[in-house]
């Protein structure tokens, strides 16, 4: 596509670098959060962070679903993974993360004799299933609203094929109550948003119009290529320069305003919304999903009766402030010392776009 | 002769001669192995390059080659890095009972083509048969020796301002692998693993290059060209500096890892060559690859400079700088 | 969050659609794109398209940006 390439390989860098660099001299130093694991990564593999105006500080918020899994979940589907009979299917991403233990993970777990399988997406859970009808399959569903309709649509077709031998621990986690969860708590210091641009192509940029309208923050929905988040914080800039919060979406391209409603509704047909604990910023109303009652049979949690143990966070790990973005990931006293992407403490550091990751993999 | 392969055929006794009678010696006649002897008697005065290697890929056949290709192709290859004309492998199997005679023969004759075209001989080898659930089909090991050609210092040898040069398009077999383990790589694919022989390299360029301008050479297989630039300096006051612009990536490995979430940086090569060498020489090495069959895209992609000692600097499209660090762990798809 | 390739598709076949990228094929569910039909480009996340992507969108999005610039 050509036009994909001239976000790929931005002209004029300089231009827009100049422009960021005068408009800080009206605003001041600046804060920018990224909300979406995947911008972090992309702001760490383009290297954007070396070449924007000092003034101009991005940290990296609680965008991962896997780094915002709580440690008692992942220590109760390790429980899980001890069954005989029971084959665990997962996105590669949580296979790394431990429980309470540091490296006790699921990778850790398969190689002591439990069934684990990485798979690419739900649908190749559901065949493993089909093929394996010995085997009772559980694929941990994890994500935020982008994997959300791919994992309604696998309990769809598990119910109409009548699998049995398949469910789907819904881990499923909301992206709005979380941001204003945050937005709202004693700490919160951050000037303007890069909305995460798959989320939005599924609820629509307008999903995060709250930003402006109830908190006067600019938020700018952005792509992933390096000139969408050159774009997209030049635009962040201008509007906290002009004093003139607003949602803008610069990646129109795939983004519409009331985003994809048949992937929406397909949510709404088999998810509703609960409350849900995340790792780093604790309880919060309705920012989970769960599968609705309808769909009981393939619900890993009702099949196994499942009941997490009180959670018991790592006292020295800081990826709790991490998430919320008052602590950077070089400040930690357990960063490169204890905690690696190797033997990693906290979830920041375990997946691959955790804050804490990247900082270790790719930062001068 | 059955369709599988049972025990039997490891136990030493006639099954394991009927084998190796009908399967084996065909494929790889030469007047050493012949013999049949415990070991081989070799000819040679040369000072003498050696290595091992084992091969345990899944799916043993893959886009661009298969188990029998890869046992050549690694151990030919380190040989050749070390600056060793390959000359004599060893090879030995561990099948799992129930594997496919069919699939045997496939393997082997692979095996014969490729030491025919690398230029070396099969000299000795082994079969063991383990029980079926005690192994993942088939797994090989193959030793080599190569003659020195090539009297390499190493990293030792490495000074700022060397160039960094590399054969080819960086990750094919890393990518192609993964892409089929996860079951989406579908017939007809463009993406296939860079999987050969490098002896035609090692050949051409020591006669290209002016003697003790190569400083090192080396394939970057597991962990990918990232890994491998690390290794070369690591722990030294020297740097390397790369930029993303220079680096040859095909369109179906980038995709491919746009897919699976990784990096093709960090994707295994398996016929690919990077050299270190003086700056005088770099055109004429250069040109030497660019001649071969396999190395139309050779070129540089980076220097070595001591502005950050024991890292490997990236620079990326947009003018930023990021550290390119080593793989840590291996490879998983991921979603996020 | 979530990592995503634009495809382009070839064919279509119930929910499931073959698309291209880069010389790869693959199969992928468009369970959840109205009116998908070859040649379109759509955004694939976990083995499902999440949205269509649009040429004019994206040709006035550059025009916007580059307006930006200037005016700047």
């Amino acid at each position: 596509m050509l036009y994909d390439d001239f976000f790929k390989h931005p002209k004029d860098v300089s231009v827009i670098l100049k422009r960021m660099e005068e408009l800080t001299h009206i605003t001041g130093p600046i804060r920018l959060m990224e909300i979406c694991g995947t911008h972090t990564m992309a702001i760490a593999r383009s290297g954007i962070k070396t070449i924007l105006p000092q003034s101009i500080q991005l940290i990296s918020g609680p965008g991962c679903p896997v780094c915002v899994t709580p440690t008692n979940i992942i220590d109760m589907v390790l429980d899980l993974s001890k069954r005989p009979n029971l084959l665990i299917t997962s996105y590669g991403d949580l296979l790394r993360v431990p429980g309470s233990i540091q490296a006790d993970n699921l990778l850790h777990r398969k190689a002591s004799g439990s069934k684990v399988e990485a798979v690419y997406s739900p649908m190749d859970a559901i065949q493993i299933a089909v093929s394996h009808p010995e085997l009772e399959v559980v694929f941990l569903g994890v994500g935020f609203e982008t994997t959300a309709p791919g994992t309604a649509a696998c309990i769809l077709e598990a119910a109409a094929q009548n699998l049995t031998n398949f469910s789907v621990l819904c881990l499923l986690k909301r992206t709005e109550p979380a941001l204003r969860s945050l937005i709202e708590s004693p700490d919160f210091a951050v000037d303007g948003f890069l909305c995460p641009g798959h989320v939005a192509a599924v609820i629509g940029s307008d999903a995060f119009s709250f930003l402006s309208d109830d908190y006067h923050l600019p938020g700018v929905v952005s792509g992933f290529e390096p000139g969408d988040l050159l774009y997209s914080i030049l635009e962040l800039t201008s509007m906290i320069a002009q004093h003139q919060p607003a949602l803008k979406n610069e990646y129109s391209r795939l983004v519409h305003s009331d985003g994809n409603p048949i992937a929406v509704q397909l949510i709404n047909d088999v998810f509703y919304p609960i409350a849900n604990d995340w790792r780093g910023l604790g309880h919060i109303e309705n920012s989970g999903y769960a599968i609705k009652e309808k769909y009981a049979l393939w619900d890993t949690w009702k099949k196994f009766s499942l009941h997490p143990a009180l959670n018991k966070p790592n006292s020295n790990c800081r990826c709790a402030q991490v998430i919320r973005g008052t602590f950077s990931p070089t400040s930690c006293p357990l960063f490169r010392k204890i905690c690696s992407p190797e033997n990693p403490v906290g979830p920041c550091m375990v997946s691959g776009e955790g804050a804490c990751a990247a900082a270790y993999q790719y930062e001068i | 002769m059955e369709d599988r392969i049972t025990l039997d055929y490891g136990s030493g006794g006639l099954k394991t001669s009927q084998l190796i009678d009908s399967i084996l010696m065909p494929a790889f006649q030469n007047p050493i192995l012949s013999q049949l002897g415990d070991g081989a008697v070799l000819d040679g005065n040369n000072k003498l390059v050696f290595s091992t290697d084992s091969f345990v890929v899944s799916p043993w056949r893959f886009p661009g080659g298969d188990i029998g290709k890869l046992c050549v192709c690694g151990t030919v290859n380190d040989l050749c890095m070390a600056g060793g004309t390959p000359k004599y492998l060893s090879l030995s199997f561990i099948l799992e009972e129930g594997f496919l005679f069919s699939d045997f023969k496939q393997i082997v004759t692979s095996i014969g083509k490729e030491a025919k075209k690398a230029g070396v001989m099969i000299v000795t080898g082994d079969t063991k048969v383990v029980e079926s659930g005690k192994g993942d089909g088939i797994y090989i090991n193959t030793s080599g020796i190569g003659f020195q050609c090539l009297n390499l210092p190493g990293k030792l040898g490495i000074r700022p301002n060397d160039s960094i040069l590399i054969s080819g398009s960086v990750g094919c077999h890393g990518a192609a692998i993964m892409m089929a383990r996860a079951g989406l790589l579908q017939e007809g694919s463009s993406l296939i693993s860079d999987c050969q022989s490098l002896h035609l390299f090692l050949d051409t360029i020591q006669n290209a290059a002016a003697p003790g301008s190569i400083r090192i050479l080396r394939d970057p297989t597991r962990g990918g060209i990232a890994t491998t630039l690390n290794e070369f300096i690591e722990g030294t006051p020297l740097s390397i500096e790369l930029s993303s612009a220079d680096i040859p990536i095909d369109p179906s490995v980038q995709a491919a890892c746009d897919i699976l979430g990784l990096d093709p940086l960090y994707c295994a090569c398996e016929g690919r060559m990077l050299v270190i060498c003086d700056p005088e020489s770099t055109d004429s090495i250069l040109s030497a690859m660019k001649m071969i069959p396999g190395g139309e895209n050779s070129t540089q992609i980076g220097t070595v400079t001591n502005n950050l000692p024991g890292k490997v600097l990236l620079r990326t499209a947009i003018g930023g700088k990021r550290i390119l660090s080593k793989l840590s762990g291996m490879q998983l798809p991921r979603i996020c | 969050m979530c990592l995503a390739i634009p495809m382009k598709i070839q064919s279509i076949s119930g929910p499931s659609a073959t698309c291209e990228a880069g010389g790869l094929t693959q199969t992928i569910r468009i369970d959840f794109i109205k009116d998908a039909s070859p040649g379109d480009y759509v955004m694939v996340h976990a083995g499902f398209a999440i949205q269509k992507m649009s040429e004019k969108e994206a040709i006035d999005n550059f025009k916007l940006l580059e307006e930006i610039q200037n005016a700047l």
